[in-house]
């Protein structure tokens, strides 16, 4: 590896890492590739290439995981929407649908305590959804 | 019969740079320093606890194409080091901080009960320390 590609994978990575933090504000491509280095479109693609989704649907895969995780504790669906950064009901729940299998509704009314033994950061991990698909 | 854990190993990409995370940030003890065919293992433990974490290089005993992909899952952060856990976690993340090292997440209690921070090593692995 070329010193310019292991530069560009921590460009990356600061990115991802931007989106874990800042993954209830406003955030768009443009400051993901802001904070890269990079074009919107050499950001995309590079991102892609590292961690097998784009940049807006790893975004969303994020607050579609800690919107699972705030409807576990019993969080509103509504309040949910909004404490993850979406804005609009309708698409959260329609992607949240086609993420987890079933509606914010639905997930928030299961039993989940078979998730409570495990240490938080594992349980991030074991319940972020993976795009097994071609992602989009 | 009874199984511990001796040792663990941490993919670091630059040695030097590890051991200002590791051992002068963090404040673990080098236990052994070994170079072999222009790549070091730098043993690195916990004063007064007996496990072992290993700071190796990806190509370290290995081909290129197999210390290239190591390497880069290590640099895009696909990798978790390790948890520790401190009796002081406020001071303790001020001293990483000050160190240099990328901050993931500042001291916060999580709504389980847990109180932890998350850094990242110079190389990109993910390591988070927790309130004892």
């Amino acid at each position: 590896m070329t010193p310019d590609e292991i530069a560009d994978l921590v460009c990356l990575r600061r990115a991802r890492d931007l989106i874990d933090r800042e993954y209830a504000q406003p955030l768009d491509v443009p400051a993901m590739a802001s904070e890269a280095r990079m074009s919107p479109a050499h950001f995309s693609r590079k991102f892609r290439a590292a961690y097998g989704e784009t940049p807006y649907t790893y975004l969303m895969t994020r607050r579609i995981e800690r919107a699972q995780a705030l409807l576990r504790q019993g969080m509103t669906v509504t309040d949910t929407c909004m404490a993850v950064g979406c804005t609009s009901l309708g698409s959260f729940s329609s992607r949240f649908n086609e993420i987890v299998g079933e509606n914010p509704s639905q997930y928030r009314a299961r039993d989940h305590s078979h998730l409570e033994v495990v240490p938080s950061c594992v349980s991030m991990v074991a319940t972020r959804p993976r795009r097994t698909a071609v992602a989009g | 019969m009874t199984v511990s854990v001796s040792s663990m190993f941490i993919l670091v990409n630059d040695p030097d740079a590890a051991l200002g995370f590791y051992r002068d940030a963090l404040g673990l003890e080098v236990r052994a320093d070994v170079a072999s065919q222009g790549f070091r293992w730098v043993t690195v433990a916990a004063p007064g606890q007996d496990v072992d974490i290993v700071l190796s290089q990806p190509h370290g005993g290995r081909s290129q194409a197999e210390g290239d992909a190591l390497l880069s899952l290590v640099t895009q952060g696909s990798l978790q080091a390790a948890i520790f856990r401190t009796d002081d976690l406020d001071t303790t993340f001020e001293k990483v901080r000050a160190s240099g090292a990328e901050v993931l997440q500042e001291p916060t209690s999580q709504p389980w009960g847990a109180r932890d921070c998350a850094f990242r090593d110079p190389s990109g692995n993910m390591v988070r320390i927790a309130q004892a």
